[in-house]
């Protein structure tokens, strides 16, 4: 069995209503104390913080090959971590390449890196894209906009389990010169979920 | 503790369809792949979710052929996957 973010969406949220007026009523939570988590929770997440991560990738050899083989050692050195929730969770970060392209789903919810990329698209969380981006991933980001080349290799990466993923893009061609921030700026959210060439 | 797969391991997943919550997406089901990294030790989703004493074990990353998966297609997908959801491929 695999959850349901589509259609069962307004049911699960009523049910979480539910839940959230029984423990205040109760007295096991203050009304405002989820609030102010949720929104402590939310506001360390940005996609702000991957194109950060993505910038230095593009400048800084070193950096991008540790943050390839190790990307939750090499975040704390620009400053951010995956530790944004109840516990650290791994990332693994996968780099695209003039042959390789990859783009990321969880087809059994909605897995995401929020504290790189905030809050994930609805798009994201639909059945169609879950379902479908698996099994035809060329077709899928046709509907994107983005025409993959025949000669180049697309990986989907499902983030069934424990990890976290994200895409290194590639460095748009003429933008040598830029600064990192200039460089952090052309970054995408869909950039870094493999749906669009940055 | 020594892990079950090293990388480059041809394994193969369980093809039982749980009554329960798991972690093995059905389209991965009974499916050969090959091992590319452990991604560390945590408690099997599979007893978390019904509230149990989960057992550690190792997560693997799982590449897997589209072809294998579905028939056709010329991409790969790759999945973490619990060491209980994997069998060496003979």
């Amino acid at each position: 069995m695999s959850g349901d973010h589509g259609g069962a969406s307004a049911a699960l949220a009523a049910k979480v209503r539910r839940v959230e007026a029984l423990l205040e009523q109760r007295g096991l939570v203050d009304a405002s104390e989820l609030d102010r988590a949720l929104t402590a929770f939310l506001a360390k997440g940005s996609l702000a913080s991957g194109a950060r991560a993505v910038a230095r990738a593009w400048l800084d050899e070193g950096f991008r090959e540790r943050l390839l083989s190790h990307a939750n050692a090499a975040l704390p050195e620009i400053g951010l971590s995956m530790g944004g929730g109840l516990q650290e969770q791994r990332l693994k970060v996968v780099e695209n390449t003039p042959s390789q392209h990859n783009v990321i789903v969880c087809t059994l919810c909605s897995c995401y890196p929020i504290s790189l990329l905030g809050p994930s698209p609805t798009w994201y969380k639909s059945e169609g894209y879950r379902s479908r981006v698996v099994r035809e991933p060329r077709a899928v980001l046709h509907e994107f906009g983005y025409d993959v080349p025949d000669d180049v290799e697309i990986t989907v990466w499902d983030a069934s389990a424990e990890s976290r993923l994200m895409v290194l893009p590639r460095r748009p061609d003429g933008t040598q010169g830029l600064s990192e921030a200039e460089l952090a700026g052309l970054v995408t959210r869909n950039g870094l979920i493999g749906v669009a060439p940055i | 503790m020594a892990e079950r797969f090293l990388p480059g391991a041809r394994v193969r997943t369980r093809r039982a369809d749980p009554p329960h919550h798991t972690r093995l997406p059905r389209y991965a089901r009974g499916a050969v792949g090959t091992v590319l990294e452990p991604e560390g030790r945590h408690p099997l989703a599979d007893d978390r979710a019904r509230g149990r004493d989960a057992e550690v074990q190792t997560v693997y990353t799982v590449r897997f052929a589209a072809d294998e998966l579905f028939g056709e297609g010329d991409h790969w997908v790759m999945l973490g996957l619990f060491d209980s959801y994997l069998e060496e491929d003979a």
